[in-house]
């Protein structure tokens, strides 16, 4: 038994390097359940992170009571985090889960049937597309919903009303990730896997506190860090992470200042002649310019930009250069800040600079951020289309008009599909006055929350909201929805390593709740969405007629699935898409051949100018002639828009703690991760905190030219002058307000997004810091994750965070660890799928 | 050399420029894109008038301009409102950046005459950055215009 709190990443399993990394199986049950207890273990992948850990979900009595990892699987070999182990199952289980739906009457939420609900959203958007027609409609989903979801909203979004108001709070999370791969590569995919960790000899972590983001993947890195042949370790973070503290070089970067670090890296990458010529020279396009671009960044000069040492720069860049193998992760640090594709994209391009990508232990892993943010970006319910197809090509735009029946006039494809943070100035501005929210909770979860929240509560706007609890957002809508959950539904999502899973349904959802696919499926047959030839527009009775239809979608573009069935997926492994007839199991990595989807007939964008966000179009990206080469782009630094000043003289960044997930909608009602993370904090350094006579556990205030936290400090490891909150507490387990002390980080955060992405920037704002109340106890901050105390942190004692008895899951470490391709169950006729 | 009247002429537009995207930034700051570019775009702007110096110090600048000026590029005095407003102060920017780019061509005509090499790199340098502003300018009114032309109130 190991107490998941207090070990995170639980027992280690060394292994060397292209071992394989050992099975650990992780399982968890209610205390008042034994294994010989459980009814039934129903296959599925957990959805707290984007890593995608397999799983069986226990049930007895027709109720979710615990969890196990799935040894067989190539994702996670049976291990589980503790999000996972504790909050999947118990955060839906909450007594609060909304049982009907809910009208707003005389300004009050009250219960009704789903005829009545349906009715009045159907009634207000028939009305408003006679009025104002389909640009007064907006969608705003999630990266939390399944692939068939995503779809149907998809095709009733853009084939049923033709509204180019799409997006998700992937654009949050996971945008940089899409936009870089697209300008590099020309089109989304993960080029990398998981097993990269199991053969490389340096892995580079950008902006990723891997160790709290994706924790089960953080066991697989110290995992080989303990073994006889550890890699090189590289961070790039402003906090002293547990990834920081393993690391032979942290670069702790000012934030906002990320594209001057790597400008430098390539810069001495190219000095150093540490470039593969001839693969660039075959592979790519774009190197004198790149060169133009990062020529007067010397280590010096960033070190000059970033505070950190020209040495550490120069060893970083060495790490990079003279390893045979690299791997390299990035995650919010460089997609959550300034200049977020420009950073982004060099890291694609110290990779092609050196021909690292496509073999074992060389990828690159732009992460996501969310279990199924993949999937919204591959089914076209966000900022993209379907299949990822280009909004600019008009061949593929009648692709998808045939394949719907439908006039390709309806699918809207004159701009670029509306970003998030567009789609709520237009609902500001009143011309989107239909908004439809799934599963995300923007008034927690967006930038500069005073002005969401004005937003959200406009009184021109109708609001739908569909969730699992009144969130804060739920609260100010004009229907709520109730929706079925993880385990109450059946459908497939899609992690970070391009892993299909299916997730089955394991109990009935409580009340009258009803999964997101028949909600979205009942709207498009009351509002009557036809195709040409006047059939129903989505036909699908369930989930597997609609991955079908997606199948369909999806054949012959880079996500291709159409080898993927409900029935291979029971059972074995999950199956990294691309896989078809070329790749009957699926593929571990792209780009091994040093072909890139840039064939303008073939690509997802024409890409971007990565300063200003302006599209490069057609006909230049055609004369370039790029004919399957990578394409080397590069931006130069600029300054944050917003610095520290005399007023504000604090750089604030906001970020995540190991035990929740968002804003804790589900982690907040696991009482074991509660207590490990109760209540807000925001850390400052030992010397920061010295000047301003600031002692651990002491209540600040913390102030920015949008609002105001009160909170408590965790004296810690941070570099100093800079200010760290986590992003998860809002306001439901309070009264619903943000009240005397509001405790939200985006009650801080700024409204600014990456040019090229439309990522907002959560991760650079100037605050400024003050003390209001003496402790009363140290703050409620994590002593087992970034948040640890500093060891020059004062007097003041602060108790480990551990779990007790009902933390702790049981680990069976051994057994054959399963491989590629054989882990993966076979197609009935094999290479004919 | 009458050089020096297009660098004048050069000169003057880049300058309007500046300030009219300054005065966008500022006239629409509740637009965070549109707010950040302009000022970048702006700043750009003025390097290139001070990568032009060497140049004006060589062929001297003409302000007088000889020829009477016929159509007038003041540049913008104020912000508009509004949707629309922020679309139609973006194609008054777009026509001051269109008078700046066809200027740099016309200096480059020149520069390549004269085979100055320093003259042609500051072109060459200038020239793509106007491009970008134009095809940012084009990217982000071809967004803003449907919802501003069909669904605002």
């Amino acid at each position: 038994m190991v107490d998941r709190i207090a070990e995170i990443w639980g027992t280690r399993t060394p292994y060397p390097k292209d071992g394989a990394w050992p099975v650990r199986v992780d399982q968890a049950l209610d205390a008042t359940v034994t294994e010989g207890d459980v009814d039934q273990w129903v296959q599925s992948a957990c959805v707290l992170c984007s890593n995608g850990c397999a799983c069986d979900i226990a049930v007895k009595d027709g109720a979710m009571v615990g969890i196990r990892g799935r040894a067989g699987d190539l994702v996670n070999h049976g291990r589980l985090g503790p999000k996972g182990l504790f909050a999947s199952w118990q955060g839906i289980s909450g007594k609060d889960r909304l049982k009907r739906p809910l009208i707003r009457e005389n300004g009050r939420l009250v219960e009704c049937d789903w005829d009545t609900a349906m009715d009045r959203i159907t009634q207000q958007s028939r009305q408003l597309l006679e009025e104002r027609g389909p640009l007064s409609h907006g969608f705003y989903t999630s990266g939390q919903l399944f692939l068939e979801e995503y779809y149907a909203l998809a095709v009733l979004g853009k084939a049923g009303i033709g509204t180019p108001h799409m997006d998700g709070n992937t654009r949050l999370c996971t945008a940089t990730a899409a936009a870089a791969l697209k300008e590099s590569f020309g089109a989304d995919g993960q080029p990398g896997t998981y097993a990269d960790i199991d053969s490389c000899d340096a892995i580079f972590l950008y902006g990723h506190n891997m160790a709290e983001t994706q924790t089960v993947l953080w066991s697989r890195v110290l995992d080989r860090l303990a073994g006889p042949d550890r890699p090189n370790l590289v961070c790039v973070d402003p906090r002293d992470t547990e990834v920081a503290r393993c690391a032979d070089v942290h670069l702790a970067v000012r934030p906002g200042t990320n594209l001057a670090l790597m400008n430098a890296l390539v810069h001495e990458v190219l000095a150093n002649r540490w470039f593969d010529e001839e693969y660039v020279k075959a592979h790519t396009l774009g190197l004198d310019e790149l060169k133009a671009t990062v020529g007067p960044w010397t280590a010096e000069a960033a070190a000059g930009v970033c505070d950190v040492s020209a040495a550490d720069i120069r060893e970083a860049a060495r790490i990079f250069g003279t390893s045979p193998r690299v791997l390299s992760t990035v995650l919010q640090g460089f997609y959550q800040s300034a200049q977020a594709t420009a950073a982004s994209c060099q890291v694609n391009n110290l990779h092609l600079l050196r021909g690292l990508l496509g073999r074992p232990g060389c990828g690159i892993l732009q992460m996501n951020g969310q279990p199924t943010a993949q999937n919204n970006r591959e089914c076209g319910a966000d900022g993209d289309l379907p299949g990822f197809r280009n909004w600019e090509n008009p061949e593929h735009i009648a692709e998808l008009a045939r394949l719907w029946d439908v006039d390709p006039l309806t699918i809207p494809h004159w701009a670029p599909p509306t970003h998030a943070m567009q789609i709520f100035r237009y609902a500001e501005q009143g011309s989107i006055e239909f908004l439809w929210i799934s599963a995300t909770n923007p008034a927690v979860s967006m930038p500069d929350l005073p002005r969401i929240r004005d937003v959200l509560a406009k009184p021109g706007l109708f609001l739908v909201v569909q969730d699992l609890y009144l969130t804060e957002t739920a609260q100010v809508a004009d229907v709520v929805l109730p929706a079925a959950g993880w385990g109450e539904k059946t459908g497939t999502f899609t992690n970070v390593n391009r892993t299909v899973h299916l997730s089955d349904k394991a109990v009935e959802p409580p009340g009258e709740a009803r999964s997101d696919l028949d909600i979205f499926l009942d709207y498009a047959r009351r509002m009557g969405f036809t195709t040409l030839q006047g059939e129903p527009l989505l036909p699908w009775s369930g989930p597997e007629d609609a991955f079908e239809a997606w199948k369909a979608c999806s054949r012959g573009r880079p996500c291709d699935y159409t080898g993927i069935s409900y029935d291979r997926l029971r059972g074995g492994s999950g199956i990294q898409w691309p896989c078809n007839e070329e790749n009957p199991d699926g593929r571990e990595r792209l780009y091994g051949d040093g072909l890139f989807p840039t064939d303008p007939d073939y690509c997802e964008s024409y890409g971007h100018d990565l300063l200003t966000g302006a599209t490069v179009g057609s006909d230049s990206f055609r004369a370039q002639a790029p004919g399957g080469r990578a394409i080397l782009k590069a931006a130069d630094y600029h300054p944050p828009h917003e610095e520290p000043d005399g007023r504000y003289p604090f750089r604030y960044t906001t970020g995540r703690t190991a035990y929740h997930f968002h804003t804790r909608t589900k982690t907040g009602r696991s009482r074991v991760l509660t207590s490990a993370a109760p209540t807000a904090w925001v850390e400052i350094s030992p010397d920061d905190a010295g000047r301003l006579g600031i002692l651990e556990g002491d209540l600040v205030r913390v102030k920015s030219r949008r609002g105001r936290i009160e909170v408590p400090v965790r004296v810690s490891d941070i570099r100093n002058g800079t200010v760290f909150a986590p992003f998860h507490y809002g306001y439901w387990d309070q009264d619903g307000a943000p009240g005397e002390h509001p405790t939200a980080a985006n009650e801080l955060t700024l409204t600014e997004w990456d040019p090229v992405s439309k990522q907002p920037v959560f991760k650079n704002a100037a605050v400024s810091v003050e003390k209001i109340g003496d402790a009363v106890g140290p703050s409620p901050a994590p002593t087992t994750t970034a948040s640890r105390p500093a060891a020059a942190a004062g007097p003041r004692s602060v108790l480990p965070t551990a779990g007790g008895k009902d933390a702790e899951d049981t680990e069976q470490i051994g057994g054959s660890p399963p491989r590629f391709p054989e882990a993966v169950r076979r197609g009935r006729q094999r290479g004919t799928p | 050399m009458n050089l020096k009247i297009y660098l004048g002429m050069l000169n003057k537009a880049e300058r309007t420029l500046s300030e009219s995207f300054r005065q966008v930034a500022e006239g629409h700051a509740a637009e965070p894109d549109v707010h950040c570019l302009c000022h970048t775009l702006a700043t750009q702007c003025e390097e290139h008038c001070r990568l032009l110096l060497p140049v004006v110090q060589r062929y001297g600048e003409d302000r007088s301009d000889n020829e009477p000026e016929r159509l007038h590029a003041e540049g913008l005095s104020a912000t508009r409102q509004g949707p629309v407003g922020l679309l139609r102060d973006l194609q008054d920017l777009y026509i001051l950046a269109s008078l700046v780019d066809v200027t740099w061509a016309m200096v480059k005509q020149a520069g390549s005459a004269l085979r100055d090499r320093e003259l042609l790199d500051v072109v060459s340098h200038c020239a793509a950055e106007t491009a970008v502003q134009l095809r940012w300018l084009q990217t982000r009114m071809k967004q803003a215009a449907p919802q501003a032309l069909v669904a605002a109130h």
